[in-house]
């Protein structure tokens, strides 16, 4: 069992308090996933030309700063780094490619737990009650937000091991179920680039998105290959820079409810996950129908 | 169940913004005599009003967590909203009525009573039914009636893949569509006899405007199962 969280805002004021109402959801969920929690917020994009990378460190008090000014004398320019926890962001004046390769070279004790233009990643092993308050999750704003509270079934639990999976520049994917066919797939796509940090099942859906995202598919495309490529059980909610998606295996043994009122769209493993959101009573809500991809704010299938 | 009026009139306001899910039911299990009892503020919480015993009357108003009414026995439960997963599983008499729709499982296992929903019920619904009759005024998702044993489940709309897999006794009717029927599952001729029952059924989930004659029936074809005719009276 997990739990799933997605809010993508509307509104300005339902932007203003992205990170309260995600903290919210996620503490209704946190008894399906008492391990671990996580969120992936999509705010204040990049400059174009420069990246956004999130960063997290075990060490006791890892030192950011001297990061930062590393960074912004390899590259043209990077802002100094804005510390969340045992996390750090920064803006580099360069490709997210190069960031991410000089910091696998230089910095290896780093773990990269997003990139891209606007996707900023924070995830910890404990319980989600304690996440939600360390990371001050009230404080961020944003346009769309996934979280995750995870009982972990198919591998370790660890901040590394934790959810969201970030596999490619301003991707990210959520995962309530378990894979079976993970091992081989990580093998394949390994063999076409894709690169992972764990023997995670769900870092393996999100590296299958990512590698049909660059052969050409739009989301939309990539998810119904899901439908053919993975075995197992999933509710998979999945998020870009634009927006989120949300699919369920045929089966869908896992459950999802969805909602959407003028100001907001959520997406949670329970309905209690969404009572807590203003307006929810009065929301449209629905069951996602197996095997159907649902999508907002991303481009739609040409 | 004959009720005094005066009890029957006067109505118990649970708050659950205020009181707990287990202090509402310990309260329900605990009340001897029948009441009524107007539950608020309900946030998609689980086990709401599970495990009654005793013919209250309950209403909630709003959406509902997992498995409401689970176990109800007497009571008449009605909820004014969505309900989770597993609302009325393993009831074994009474009413439950859903005034929006059901997640999966709705009604599984339920032995007796009367399941409404006046929206969809997703997946599985009435899912190894054991002699309830549940009614749904959408559509149901797949592997509905999975395996059911005795009583009926009655959908105005359509039906999802593999109705009836694997099914013993149970009456099916459809209105709509199937998208396709499950292992041992066939349709069968609808008599005088089944027309009854399912207008009967309509009138008691006060849906008597629906048409009974509009319906098609699906029931075992008794191959899957040792089914023997002269055991028919132990069904």
């Amino acid at each position: 069992m997990c739990g799933i969280a997605g809010l993508y805002t509307k509104s300005p004021a339902v932007q203003a308090r992205l990170g309260a109402h995600i903290a919210t959801m996620l503490e209704q969920l946190s008894f399906r996933g008492p391990d671990s929690a996580g969120v992936a917020f999509y705010r204040d994009p990049a400059p174009a030309g420069s990246c956004k990378i999130s960063l997290n460190s075990s060490a006791a008090e890892p030192d950011w700063t001297a990061v930062g000014a590393e960074l912004a004398d390899v590259f043209a320019d990077a802002s100094s780094p804005r510390v969340r926890a045992s996390h750090a962001t920064f803006v580099v004046d360069a490709e997210a490619e190069q960031v991410q390769a000089w910091l696998a070279e230089h910095h290896p004790e780093l773990r990269l737990m997003s990139a891209g233009s606007s996707i900023e990643i924070y995830k910890e092993a404990g319980p989600p009650e304690e996440f939600v308050r360390r990371f001050a999750l009230e404080e961020i704003d944003g346009s769309h937000a996934l979280g995750h509270t995870r009982m972990a079934t198919e591998s370790r639990v660890t901040t590394e091991h934790s959810h969201p999976f970030s596999t490619g520049l301003d991707l990210c994917l959520v995962h309530n179920g378990s894979l079976s066919n993970h091992n081989r797939l990580r093998r394949n796509l390994r063999r076409e680039g894709i690169r992972f940090q764990t023997d995670n099942d769900s870092e393996v859906a999100a590296g299958y998105l990512t590698w049909r995202l660059r052969e050409g598919a739009s989301l939309e495309q990539a998810l119904e290959g899901c439908l053919e490529d993975l075995d197992g059980f999933y509710t998979f909610a999945v998020g870009t820079a634009d927006g989120f998606a949300v699919l369920r295996d045929p089966i869908a043994c896992k459950p999802a409810v969805m909602a959407e009122t003028d100001e907001w769209v959520a997406i949670a493993s329970e309905y209690r996950a969404i009572a807590v959101l203003p307006g929810a009573r009065d929301a449209t809500t629905w069951e996602p129908e197996p095997g159907r991809v649902y999508s907002w704010g991303t481009t739609p299938v040409a | 169940m004959a009720v005094p009026d005066a009890t029957r009139d006067a109505v118990v306001s649970v708050d659950l913004a205020s009181e707990s899910v287990r202090t509402l039911n310990q309260r329900l299990h605990d009340e001897p005599e029948p009441v009524r009892v107007r539950v608020t503020n309900p946030a998609g919480k689980h086990s709401i009003a599970a495990g009654i015993a005793v013919a209250h009357d309950v209403e909630i108003d709003g959406h509902v967590g997992y498995y409401c009414a689970g176990m109800n026995k007497l009571a008449s439960v009605r909820v004014r909203g969505n309900c989770g997963v597993g609302v009325a599983e393993n009831m074994m008499s009474g009413t439950v009525v859903v005034e929006g729709s059901a997640s999966q499982s709705a009604g599984a296992t339920a032995r007796g009573g009367l399941l409404v929903v006046h929206g969809d019920a997703s997946a599985r619904c009435a899912i190894s039914l054991k002699g309830a009759d549940v009614v749904v005024r959408g559509s149901v998702g797949h592997m509905s009636a999975f395996m059911a044993q005795r009583g009926s489940l009655v959908v105005c709309g359509n039906a999802g893949e593999a109705l009836g897999d694997s099914l013993y006794e149970a009456r099916l009717y459809v209105r709509g569509s199937v998208a396709g029927l499950g292992a041992d599952c066939i349709e069968k001729d609808m008599r005088e006899e089944h027309l009854e029952q399912l207008r009967e059924l309509l009138r008691r989930a006060d849906m008597g405007d629906v048409e009974a004659s509009e319906f098609r029936r699906y029931g075992s074809a008794r191959t899957l199962y040792n089914f023997h005719v002269e055991n028919l009276g132990s069904y």
